[in-house]
This record gives structure tokens, sequence and C-alpha cells, in this order.
């Protein structure tokens, strides 16, 4: 079979406004525009969005699965960015 | 189920190979017993991989052939009502197609190899669409009894233990449940209709009730790699139970239309609260599935004829979209000259 694959595209959709657009899944499409159009056939056959973003899967940059300890892991000792590392006496109230 | 060819179809050798490791294996297996999700990029095991290609690109397979049988009464459906239900309905099939191999596809695999792998014939889809809709209760029917034998199915896999398959049956079981209702409805209205209607009504479940009990696939002793995937969280239920599940549910359904499940051995048992049932024609099912069921070449040569038809389509956009990236970037620099 020839290798002249439809590039893919990652689908995002904003449920409402007020809401982030989402990644809903993805798709083929020959160029940005006809992945909106097939995108909103697929993904919005329901009233599931207001907006649609489409991304070329390519140009997506991912943090690698395999350094997630070394990563993420710098965040978790740092409790003290957390609102609850500070003792206040239950005296002061608002804060 | 959509993926009956699961427990007989060796291992194929498309899938990308990650060397095995017993200590990667040993976290992998703890996540997935943690119900931790399984997301693309992470650490999995060959085997893992491999099934989950298959099953997902089956269930994918049998989503898109499913259409057919279907799609042979969009023209003549009864009614503007009948019709547009049923459009939409086939329409929600190709969309769980797409969800569906684009999950896979998030294993290593393309479009275009799963696709040749559907159309040269050595991909296996659901038996259940090789049998013909003879009249419009079929459509009926397959809502009703098909429908609802995916949606025993699929309400698990939910849960299954790879992200993207999980995430995209949770958008598939949220539009499965109009199916099974309009096909109920149709069933209902030739049940409730002229003698003529009620025959028919009963002919259709006389001829589509076993075949959907062989949608769940070969009885648990004869399936070879349940327990592995139950493991590995593929699979929650064994095809037996989900088999007696959908019986349980369904009896009642059919009783309610004063129609009879075609089946002599059937009877309610009041001590375990189920449903007990005949023996399955395994031999008919595998027969089916090994591609000699009364539409498995029709079925495939729609679909090559529908892949061939379209080719020129797909290479015309191609060369479109390509022409007006080239276009652009043309003017883009003369305009970058114009500037400096
Ligand atoms: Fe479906
Ligand atoms: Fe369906």
């Amino acid at each position: 079979m020839a290798r002249n694959e439809w590039p893919l595209y990652e689908v995002f959709i904003r449920p409402k406004n007020g809401l982030s657009h989402k990644h809903v899944g993805s798709l083929h499409a020959a160029d940005a525009r006809m992945a909106v159009e097939n995108a909103r056939d697929v993904y919005t056959r329901r009233g599931e969005g207001v907006s649609l973003w489409v991304v070329p899967s390519a140009a997506i940059t991912a943090s690698e699965p395999g350094e997630k300890e070394s990563f993420f892991d710098p965040a978790d000792d740092k409790i003290y960015r957390h609102p609850t590392f500070y003792t206040i006496p239950e005296d002061v109230k608002n804060i | 189920m959509y993926t009956q060819g699961l427990d007989a179809k060796p291992a194929d050798n498309t899938i990308p190979f990650n060397r095995t490791d017993p200590e990667l294996e040993r976290r992998f297996q703890e996540r997935v017993d943690a119900e931790e999700k399984i997301e693309p990029r992470d650490w999995m095991p060959d085997g893992y991989r491999r099934t989950l290609v298959r099953q997902i690109s089956q269930h994918a397979h049998s989503e898109i052939v499913g259409m057919l049988p279907e799609g042979n009464w969009i023209t003549r459906a009864p009614t503007l009502r009948r019709k547009i239900a049923l459009l939409a309905k086939v329409q929600d099939e190709g969309g769980h197609g797409l969800y569906l191999y684009s999950a896979a596809e998030t294993l290593g695999v393309s479009r275009d190899e799963l696709v040749e792998q559907l159309l040269s014939g050595k991909a296996k889809y659901s038996s259940i669409f090789n049998y013909p809709t003879l009249t419009w209760a079929d459509i009926g029917t397959i809502g009703w009894l098909v429908d609802g034998a995916a949606i025993m199915n699929q309400v698990p896999l939910c849960r299954c233990s790879y992200g993207p398959y999980a995430r995209a049956m949770i958008r598939i079981c949220r539009e499965e449940s109009f199916h099974q209702r309009q096909g109920y409805e149709i069933v209902m209205t030739l049940a409730q209709g002229t003698p003529e209607q009620k025959r028919m009504a009963q002919d259709s479940l006389d001829r589509w009730w076993w075949p959907a009990l062989m949608m769940f696939g070969p009885s648990d002793d004869a399936s070879a790699h349940s327990a592995q995937n139950m493991r590995w969280k593929i699979k929650r239920f064994s095809n037996d139970e989900l088999r007696q599940k959908f019986v349980d549910a369904t009896v009642p359904q059919a009783e309610y239309l004063g129609l009879t499940i075609p089946d002599p051995d059937l009877r309610f048992n009041a001590e375990t609260g189920h449903y007990e049932f005949g023996t399955i024609d395994w031999s008919e099912f595998e027969r089916v599935l090994k591609g000699d069921g009364p539409c498995n070449r029709e079925r495939l040569e729609a679909r090559n004829k529908a892949w061939d038809d379209g080719a020129w389509v797909r290479e015309a956009a191609l060369a479109h979209a390509r022409k007006r990236e080239s276009r652009a970037a043309a003017q883009n620099q003369a305009g970058a000259r114009g500037r400096a």
C-alpha cells in the first residue's frame, strides 16, 4: 500500500465558554481546515463544544514518561508551597 | 465480542518490539493492580501492546463493517423519522471506528496498516456483521440485540487499563444507548402492529438471537487469552459472564413485546436468579469467523470497493493541501523580500 497517509491532528474542544479547551482525541486530515471540519463531524455531534482546536500531532513536544520521577519529583518535597505549611492562630480570621 | 478473533489469532509482528525486562514488568503490573491507567508512551510489555492493538483494531473494524448491514436499509426506511435516526446511528458507528483507530495508533501502528489488515482479510471483525439484513425488522433487532450486546461488553471496557482505549469507550458508550433504544422502538412498533408485522419481528428475532449470543466469543473454557487479559485489566468480565448478563437483561424485554426467544431450553432458575439457555452452535461461529458466513465475501468486497473508489479523493486532497502549503510559503518569502 502506498505510504501516503494524511497527517494526524490532535483535537481539543472547549465545552463551553469559561472552560479551557480539552484534548478529546485525534484524526487524520489532508490539511488543518479539513481537520477542523472532520473534528466537528466526529467529536461534536451532540453539542459537546463551542470551540475547536486542531494541532498537527507532530508539532507537540512532550515530557519523557521515563523521566517522570526525576522530572516531577522536585515539586513533591516543597511542602512550603502549600497553605497548610503555615501555622496561624485560630483567633486570626479571614486568612 | 467485537474482538472474538482475539481468542484465535496468533501474534502478528507489525507492532514495535520492546525487550522484556522482569523489573519493568513487575512495576507495570503493580500500576495496573493499583488501577493506574497506562498511557501511550509508558513502558508496557510487548504482549500487552500486541493484545491491545489486536483488540482495539478488531473493535474498530467491527464498527466500520457494522455500518454495511444497516446502510442497506437507509434508503428504504419506512418513515422520515426512522430514516434520520438510522442515518444518525450509522454515522455514530463510523465515528466509533475513528475513535478506536486513533486509540490503536497511539500504540505505534499506522492507520494505513490497520486498514490494509482489514481489506486483505487478515484482520478479524465481529462475526455478527456477516449476517444479512433481510427485512426492515432486522434494523430494529440489530439496534436492540447487537447494540445491546455491544453495550454489555463496552461498559466494563470504560475501565480498561489502557487510557486511550478507556477514553474512547466512554465516548462510545454515551452514544450507544440511543442505538439500542431506537432499535427496540422499531421492534416494538412491529410487535404491536398487524399480525404480519408481528411475524416479521419474530422472524427477525429468530434469525439474530443465536448470532447475538455468539458475539460474546467462545465460552470461557475454550478462550485462550482470558486469564492474562484479566490480569492486565484489559478485560473485566469473562465471555460467559457477559453473555449471561445479556440473556438476563434481554429475555424480559422480549417477553414485554410478546415475542418468543428461539430457544426451547430457555428457563428461569429461581434459585440462581439467572436464565439458563441452550447450547450455542460453535461450529457456526467458527465458520463465520473464518470467513464462511453468509456475507463475509460481500462485506470485504464492499470495504475494498469503498477504499479503492475513494483513492483519488484522498490523493487529490493531499495534493491540494501541499500545493496551498507551498504557495503560502512562496508568498511569505516574496513578502519578506518586499519588506527588506
Ligand atoms: Fe458502535
Ligand atoms: Fe451502536
